[in-house]
């Protein structure tokens, strides 16, 4: 009960700046008044309701069964021998999944596949970019997971994410790079965020040798890089088998 | 008061098809691979069903108040022609949608906790002062980005080259962390935006560039996203330095 009381406590006062910060300015500033003022009172007030039950089901659900999923999947009935980082395969393999289906059927991603489409004359399709984006995040979770298992620095991976996608960027149209660095943004939804952060705190605290402190985090980050890079070398394939056509 | 009510129901299977690739996934490997029992299972279901209801409401709630001022207020200012206060509305707005995304509130949460047991905070208010902490710097972070962002749309600045910045930045930052800060950092990055910040923040590139005759809105108007992704990362490994 106090903790349902806290919930709502710590809400209120997430959702409590941008309130007063549009008001403030829609007021003081612009002085106009706020149209459909009732409407906009209860939007509100069911963002503070929905805010606290989302958080506390994130907590109670999500975030639980991605650590008990990493339990499971590291136990000795699946994993054969502890020290080698390929007895692992099928954290690897729930990784890519999760990365996979949840970015599928992001509704964001749809909104930028659609706008990229726009942006390129139709070279971009809508339903081939959204592929990519979800391979790109597949294959970041499962390297993310790699990465824990093995306790390979984090930032050796990301460092070298940038430069790759640095020297992607030079090869590529520049009309479509700022959409293929949003699509990274975008690729991590309200409820992808916390199972696949539990997996990653649940791997490092179930693997021997490793510590949530420093191995845990990384995975979002994993799954934000690689979609940029899967996006890059998709337009840059189109651009190039274009480029071939003699009647181009 | 149907029309909202069929907005609601709308909403309502929006948010089941956000939950239906996690849920598929899990019970395909529980079933076939891990055929194990899951332990707090009711635990788990009554919580996936929390996450559901409040999903759905959220998102109906967004609808219904903060989206139609936010853009309103976006295109005012946008309008206004000072170009002052739309850099200060600019900043408010990103600092204001950061503070109240849920994502950003789990993981600091979820950060806190992974701090006292490793050792770095001690006491339980400390606990919550660290989320609190964790979210402000993220949040000031988006602020300046959208800032940032509204003056490469005004200026015409090309990305990429605020992209090799911002990966610089990055790259010194996380040579001069302590190791501890390094992953919470990176996942700042891709946690920031989310539902609330996404659409606010397209409404005032896309406004913006549409009003200004040189730009394009489906080029300039993107990329704002982008540079809320990596100011974070450098504000965490910052707030860890000075810690």
């Amino acid at each position: 009960m106090t903790s349902l009381i806290q919930h709502f406590v710590q809400t209120f006062w997430a959702v409590v700046p941008i309130v007063v910060i549009l008001f403030v300015f829609q007021v003081g500033i612009l002085k106009q008044k706020i149209p459909h003022l009732k409407r906009i009172i209860i939007g509100f007030i069911l963002v503070w309701l929905g805010l606290t039950f989302l958080i506390i089901g994130l907590e109670k659900a999500l975030f639980p069964l991605g650590k008990i999923m990493a339990t499971q999947l590291t136990s000795s009935d699946l994993v054969s021998n502890p020290l080698d980082w390929y007895s692992y395969y099928w954290v690897y393999i729930f990784a890519g999944c999760i990365g996979f289906a949840t970015t599928i059927a992001e509704p964001s991603l749809l909104a930028v596949a659609i706008k990229a489409n726009q942006v390129s004359g139709g070279f971009i399709k809508i339903k081939a970019l959204r592929i990519t984006v979800a391979i790109g995040v597949a294959i970041g979770i499962a390297l993310g997971s790699f990465r824990i298992v093995t306790g390979l620095p984090l930032h050796y991976f990301i460092i070298g994410g940038y430069i790759l996608v640095l020297i992607q960027t030079y090869f590529s149209p520049k009309s479509i790079v700022a959409l293929a660095y949003d699509a990274g943004g975008v690729t991590t939804s309200i409820v992808t965020v916390p199972i696949i952060a539990a997996l990653g705190l649940g791997l490092s605290s179930a693997i021997d040798g490793r510590n949530p402190l420093t191995d845990g985090f990384g995975l979002i980050a994993f799954a934000s890089l690689f979609p940029i890079m899967s996006v890059l070398a998709y337009v840059q394939i189109i651009h190039l088998s274009n480029h071939d056509k003699p009647n181009q | 008061m149907n029309k909202s009510l069929y907005q609601f129901a709308n909403n309502l299977v929006d948010s089941a098809k956000d939950l239906a690739p996690i849920v598929l996934v899990v019970a395909f490997f529980q079933i076939v691979v891990l055929q194990q029992p899951i332990p707090n299972i009711d635990n788990i279901i009554i919580g996936t069903g929390s996450v559901l209801i409040g999903l759905t409401l959220f998102m109906h709630g967004l609808k219904l108040g903060l989206f139609p001022i936010g853009e309103v207020l976006a295109f005012s200012f946008v309008k206004k022609g000072s170009i002052a206060w739309l850099l200060i509305f600019s900043f408010a707005l990103g600092f204001g949608a950061t503070i109240a995304e849920p994502d950003l509130i789990v993981m600091a949460n979820e950060a806190a906790k992974v701090a006292q047991f490793g050792g770095i905070i001690t006491s339980d208010t400390q606990l919550t002062q660290y989320a609190q902490t964790l979210r402000y710097t993220v949040a000031i972070a988006v602020g300046l980005s959208v800032v940032i962002g509204v003056i490469k749309i005004l200026k015409g600045w090309a990305i990429q080259y605020l992209i090799i910045g911002g990966y610089v930045l990055v790259m010194i930052s996380t040579l001069l962390a302590p190791d501890f800060i390094i992953g919470i950092a990176y996942d700042a990055g891709g946690v920031t935006t989310g539902p609330i910040t996404v659409p606010l923040l397209t409404a005032l590139g896309v406004g913006l560039s549409s009003s200004i005759r040189a730009r394009n809105p489906l080029i300039d108007g993107f990329g704002m996203i982008a540079i809320a992704s990596l100011l974070p990362i450098v504000a965490i490994m910052i707030f860890g330095i000075v810690q």
